[in-house]
Order: C-alpha cells, then sequence, then structure tokens
C-alpha cells in the first residue's frame, strides 16, 4: 500500500477570500507579523500495491480532471509512504 | 416545445425553473440527475442550488451526473443550455463556458434584487432583449465571482460573449463585473442571478426574468 498526497492551492494570482478571513482573524487573536495566509486542499489518496509510474499518473490524472479545476487551482502529487 | 429542467441532490430552484419555464410558453419536462437520456427535451435549463452539497468545489460533483453526459453531448450539437447560478458553475466545471466561479470578494452569501444590463441579445435565451437593456432580477449567491485569465477575459470581450453584465457596484468581485457568458455559439448561457425567480409580479423584483425563457421558445420555433 501505498499513501500519496495532492496539496491543490488556488493559483497566486487567484483571489483567496478564505486565506484573507483567516488572515484577518489571526491579529485579533494576537498573532502578529503574517503578511499572507492562502488556503488550499489536502487529498490523502491510499493506493493498492506500490506507488508506480503507471499508478503516479493516474493519480495526476485524477488530480486535473476532479481534485482541482485548473482554471483557479494548482496541484502538486507526492508519494508520502 | 419541452425543456427539462435537471435536479440533482441539493437542488434548490428546479420547481421555479419549471414554472418560469411554463410561463415562457414551453412544457416543463423534470430531468433526474441519474438519467441517462434527456426524454426528448429540445433544451436544458441547470437550476440553482447546492447540487452534491457543494462538496470539493461547486458544480464539480454534479460534473459527472450521468445526465450531464447527455447535456454536454446535446450542447455540443447546439442544444439551447441554460445554466442558472449553481448551474452556471456546473456549465464551467464541465468546460462547456470558459472561466470560473470564487466565493464573492466579501466573503458573505449576498441576496438582493440586482440591476444586470444585457450585453449580447443574440444567444438563444437573450433575444427577447434589447441590447442594452437593463433588468432587475434576483442575485443570491456565497460562490458567485465570476473569473478567467486576462487573454480569455479579452477573448470574451472581443467576440462578445458576456451575456450580462452587473450594474451599479460589483456585487461579488467578478471580473470586468461579468453577470453571464455564452459559448462560441451562443446556445449555451451561464448566469449568475435568477431570472426564474423575476417571472410574476406576486413575488420577486417584477418580470424582467420572463424574456430569458421566451427567448428560448423563440429561438427553438425558429429552428
Amino acid at each position: 500500500m501505498a499513501r500519496v498526497v495532492v496539496d491543490v492551492m488556488p493559483k497566486p494570482e487567484i483571489l483567496d477570500p478564505q486565506g484573507k478571513a483567516v488572515q484577518g482573524a489571526l491579529p485579533r487573536l494576537g498573532f502578529t507579523g503574517v503578511s499572507e495566509v492562502r488556503q488550499g486542499k489536502r487529498f490523502e489518496i491510499e493506493l493498492d500495491g506500490d506507488a508506480t509510474e503507471e499508478r503516479l499518473a493516474q493519480v495526476r490524472e485524477m488530480a486535473e480532471t476532479l481534485l482541482s479545476n485548473p482554471v483557479i487551482e494548482d496541484y502538486a502529487v507526492r508519494v508520502v509512504s | 416545445m419541452k425543456i427539462g429542467v435537471v435536479t440533482f441532490p441539493g437542488s434548490l430552484d428546479d420547481v421555479d425553473a419549471r414554472r418560469a419555464v411554463a410561463l415562457g410558453g414551453a412544457e416543463p419536462v423534470a430531468l433526474w440527475h441519474g438519467d441517462h437520456d434527456l426524454r426528448g427535451v429540445d433544451a436544458v435549463v441547470l437550476p440553482g442550488g447546492f447540487s452534491y452539497g457543494d462538496y470539493l468545489r461547486c458544480g464539480a460533483i454534479a460534473r459527472f451526473a450521468p445526465v450531464m453526459t447527455e447535456v454536454v453531448t446535446a450542447a455540443r450539437g447546439g442544444m439551447p443550455v441554460l445554466g442558472i447560478c449553481n448551474g452556471f458553475q456546473i456549465l464551467c466545471e464541465s468546460h462547456l463556458l470558459p472561466g470560473a466561479l470564487i466565493r464573492n470578494d466579501h466573503r458573505k452569501f449576498g441576496c438582493l434584487d440586482q440591476r444586470i444590463s444585457i450585453e449580447n441579445n443574440a444567444t438563444a435565451w437573450t433575444s427577447a432583449y434589447a441590447a442594452g437593456q437593463e433588468l432587475t432580477i434576483v442575485l443570491k449567491n456565497g460562490e458567485g465571482s465570476y473569473v478567467a485569465d486576462q487573454h480569455t477575459l479579452d477573448l470574451l470581450e472581443g467576440e462578445g460573449r458576456v451575456v450580462a453584465r452587473y450594474a451599479g457596484a460589483n456585487p461579488n468581485g467578478s471580473q470586468r463585473a461579468i453577470a453571464g457568458v455564452t459559448n462560441e455559439a451562443g446556445n449555451v448561457v451561464g448566469l449568475m442571478p435568477h431570472p426564474e425567480h423575476a417571472v410574476e409580479d406576486l413575488c420577486g423584483p417584477g418580470t424582467d426574468g420572463l424574456g430569458f425563457f421566451a427567448s428560448v421558445v423563440a429561438a427553438l420555433q425558429a429552428a
């Protein structure tokens, strides 16, 4: 079994209202010196068998077709175990 | 003349959309997200709501509903398709329309009577209006901010594919105040505000929305 993580983040040029809301809340809690917060999604995917190049290609296809919207988001795939 | 209205799990405005279809002069047909055929309809409305709970991204799961395979094929073949609010999000996720809809820049759910101007009255859904005509219809969304890259926005403007624009203050941060866009052929239209809530004087801000449903009937009769 292999665990693959897909991180999905809003593209840098896309406004991230959720990140802005979190950033706005931090000073109210006494956390200062934070210049930006961006919020994304993390998918943990368990694969049957090893993370072969073929399986990873499938994960990238999942990321492109469903897990992310390429118009507004970037994704990164990494094998964690 | 039959116009299908798709109900997904979490659709909210399907009943109002069917009512608006009838008031526009067509026979409404209820379509189910699990359907594998379009029951002989001549056009399709994807209504507002929160299909599949807006999980993952608004419209992202609905895009893969069985009925959407049929809708995408029919739309590419020229069938008129109108996506309202969540329906607009589904059309963008299906790549039938460019761009995407993200959370409102002010981060609050907005619900108001909104003025919009019709920028393109040559689509299947807007021919009943005059170019530049201002309407007041309901706008209600949390994720209605239209975004696309600069190239796409320039292309849409250059080809007259911005169907409607917000008049007055921008209510949700949409780029270039875009409230609705169409595909190259003009048969697929996505609109963030809700014309189906403005079709009777009894409730809503008037009857300005009825033209969308009358337009498609005229387009189908002419075809």
